[in-house]
């Protein structure tokens, strides 16, 4: 990979058009879009058939790094990361340490930026070790070289109100953002599956939905009080969204995302108790998945994050409530997301390249990621066949675990080429 | 679920009669002066119990020791188990042991269901934890046979029978598999609990539901009592084991106004005093001692017929 290489990718549908026209990368950045470009000593690429969208990001990953480098590392998480079509990912905190110091987010931005497949930006943890009673150093690590903007004790929910306040407040000083992971510790103690039927039938433990709505309605209230930046995490039943519909017309700061797998999959799957299915928030029923979809295709979930939590085999090949909570999601997200929102004709590429790419940069205050393809961009983008239907099979990809529920199920498309700064990380859907 | 019992759901009326009638055959085998078959001599049968309960896993010992098969004990206590070996691992070992059929006991729900992926031998669940406990509805459903169907009851369903299940619902594999066969069976099943002690779900069982226990006696052919666990006092399902007992527990003067026919079950251990007084449990109404017998035959024919080559569901689709 030279500094000076461009591309001149030819025949390609640009999300959001009907035209196929060219795209040329030159010097890390997009430098020119038209059906009649020419480029001496540019790469050619045959993209005919494929649609560009401006490089995914995603806000919600579980690298592992430090700590858990037997279920994934920056490398290898990265790597997946690459391989499903992003260019940036937010690096979650629950990290062993803590990522709730300068010392970690900076080293988990510098293992990112060796590793080369993706941009890292960390996520600082609210509260120091996520234990849910003292604010962490949320200035220190805005100030350090991470950069950090977005703040989540993510797999603990910020459940006292008075220190999710304060939270809100504080993060003001530096244009941050608390990502909330929404779940009343107290209504889902020992809770295994969405309180339903299903629950009932299996004997497991109900994870109602009010756990979530509850706290998704409260800290809508917050934020409005304060003024201050509310992003709610994995979204997963249709009060929650109704309960963000309603803030956002208040024209309160709040934005929202939801997961792949919650807008495919529902509680029904845990019906052979395979932990593979086995997930926080848990997977919800089918009206949920309807009207998750809805929401994100009307924009009152702003957009989609995997939520990759890769685990190791012996996590999940165990009694169901033994097992970790967590499912992988890099590599099949943006599949994912055509089958449950393009193929049903809820939503179009340019709302996959809104949804996937330009509004979580927003909301993760990334700058130079997720600028709509045209002349000047940044030269990150991926490049996709929707026509490329095939069955998931484990093992396969980059990540280090196996974890996927989709794994025997057929989904359409396939990122055949992914592009960082103008070079590829992927090309022919393999990693360069 | 073929070659494996894990829940009572799995079974359709004709093969729980075929469970139910063979029961009836190897009845007669306990008022012999020997009581063994040599049915499933030179088969081993694993109790694999990660769950102290005493009562269940000698049942399926006697019941399997009668059929003459080699029995082998493995209990969570004292064993790899309580060193932190996974269930999948101990699964590998009975495997390589030779198990034809695992009885397994566990605290978390679906364990049998897991086992079943990973052994090649039958699966019987003897309980696994909320979930079901399939050989006590059998039991049940055979004891309720005996006592309300008359003597030779093979053949018959529970057809118009009514049951009434009071107590811990939400957290009784028993109920449970209960709710399943007996309405399976043609029963008409009703739980009686507190609100808080019903799945939220409750309605899309095949089942009636009450909040009040006495409105259900005067029609109740059957009487089932769960036992209640005194610390979901502390989780604040219920005030105190003294409201409790008072509204939802079985006293004298409640079996009083049963019809003179119904009769009143218990799958022990019995909390004596609080989800049932004493001399309601040691009345000539209560199945409980019967209910111990008929767990050994039934299990019997459990393993006779999962052993013997039958798969469930015997007739057709499930």
């Amino acid at each position: 990979m030279t500094d000076h290489e461009s591309w001149l990718i030819r025949g390609v549908t640009i999300a959001g058009s009907d035209a196929r026209t060219s795209i040329l990368l030159d010097g890390g950045a997009v430098t020119g879009i038209g059906p009649d470009l020419d480029h001496p000593g540019a790469r050619i690429l045959d993209a005919d058939g494929l649609i560009a969208l401006p490089g995914l990001v995603d806000l919600h990953t579980h690298l592992r790094e430090p700590g858990r480098e037997d279920a994934e590392t920056v490398q290898t998480g990265t790597a997946a990361a690459a391989l499903g079509g992003f260019t940036a990912v937010h690096a979650m905190a629950n990290t062993d340490p803590v990522a709730d110091t300068a010392g970690v987010v900076e080293q988990v931005w510098r293992l990112g930026r060796a590793a080369g497949h993706c941009d890292v930006q960390p996520v600082g943890a609210v509260t120091v070790g996520l234990n849910g009673t003292r604010l962490a150093e949320l200035g220190t690590m805005a100030d350090s070289a991470a950069r950090v903007r977005v703040f989540s004790d993510d797999g603990r929910c910020v459940a006292d109100p008075l220190l999710m306040r304060r939270a809100l407040e504080y993060v003001k000083a530096f244009d941050g953002v608390i990502a909330q992971h929404a779940q009343d510790p107290r209504l889902t103690e020992g809770a295994q599956l969405n309180e339903g039927e299903m629950s009932a039938r299996l004997g497991l433990a109900g994870w109602p939905a009010v756990a979530e709505e509850g706290i998704i309605a409260r800290d809508c209230l917050l934020a409005a009080h304060v003024g201050s930046a509310l992003h709610i995490c994995h979204v997963s039943t249709a009060g929650s969204a109704e309960i963000i519909r309603w803030a956002k017309s208040k024209g309160w700061p709040v934005t929202a995302e939801v997961t792949p797998h919650h807008l495919l999959l529902t509680d029904e799957l845990a019906d052979g108790y395979d932990p593979v299915f086995k997930v926080n928030p848990p997977l919800r029923t089918a009206d949920d998945v309807a009207e998750l979809r809805r929401a994100l295709a009307d924009g009152t979930i702003d957009c989609v994050a995997t939520d990759h939590a890769p685990h190791p085999v012996e996590a999940k090949e165990t009694e169901w409530s033994e097992a970790a909570f967590g499912m992988t999601g890099l590599e099949t997200a943006l599949r994912v997301v055509q089958r449950a929102m393009v193929d049903t004709g809820l939503l179009d590429w340019a709302g996959v390249a809104d949804r996937m790419s330009v509004r979580p940069a927003r909301i993760g205050r990334l700058t130079g990621h997720g600028v709509p393809l045209g002349p000047g961009a940044p030269g990150h983008l991926t490049l996709y066949d929707p026509a490329a239907p095939a069955t998931v099979v484990t093992p396969d990809g980059a990540s280090k675990s196996r974890n996927t529920p989709f794994a025997g199920l057929e989904l359409p498309g396939r990122v055949v080429a992914t592009f960082l700064r103008g070079v590829p990380t992927v090309l022919d859907g393999k990693l360069t | 679920m073929k070659r494996h019992l894990i829940s009572a759901g799995d079974l359709s009326r004709a093969d729980a009669l075929l469970i139910l009638d063979t029961a009836e055959e190897l009845a007669g085998l306990a008022d012999r002066p020997i009581k063994k078959l040599p049915t499933l001599r030179g088969r081993t049968v694993v109790n694999l119990f990660y769950e102290d309960s005493t009562r269940t896993r000698i049942s399926f010992e006697a019941a399997a020791k009668r059929l003459s098969a080699d029995v082998i004990n493995f209990s969570a206590k004292g064993s790899s188990v309580a060193k932190g070996e996974s269930l999948k691992d101990t699964a590998l070992t009975l495997e390589a042991m030779g198990a034809d059929a695992v009885v397994i006991r566990h605290g978390a729900s679906g364990a049998a269901h897991r086992l079943a992926h990973w052994v090649r031998g039958s699966v019987l669940n003897a309980g696994d934890g909320t979930h079901e406990h399939p050989t006590q509805a059998l039991l049940d459903a055979f004891t309720i046979r005996r006592r309300l169907r008359g003597d030779n009851p093979r053949g018959a369903g529970l057809d118009g029978l009514r049951v009434t299940i009071v107590g811990d619902v939400l957290h009784s594999r028993v109920a449970r598999s209960n709710v399943l066969l007996l309405s399976t069976l043609g029963a008409e099943v009703t739980l009686a609990a507190p609100p808080t002690l019903l799945p939220l779900a409750v309605g899309s069982w095949p089942c009636a539901v009450s909040y009040d226990l006495d409105s259900e006696l005067a029609k109740s052919d059957v009487v089932m009592m769960l036992r209640v666990q005194q610390e979901r006092m502390t989780a604040a399902y219920f005030p105190s084991v003294r409201e409790y007992s008072r509204r939802y527990g079985l006293d004298a003067e409640r079996m009083a106004r049963l019809p003179g026919h119904a009769i009143v079950m218990h799958p022990g251990p019995m909390n004596r005093g609080v989800e049932i007084a004493a001399e309601v449990a040691d009345s000539v109404r209560s199945t409980i001692v019967e209910q111990v017998a008929n767990g050994v035959t039934t299990r019997m024919a459990v393993l006779y017929l999962l052993l013997g080559g039958t798969e469930f569901p015997a007739t057709g689709e499930a």
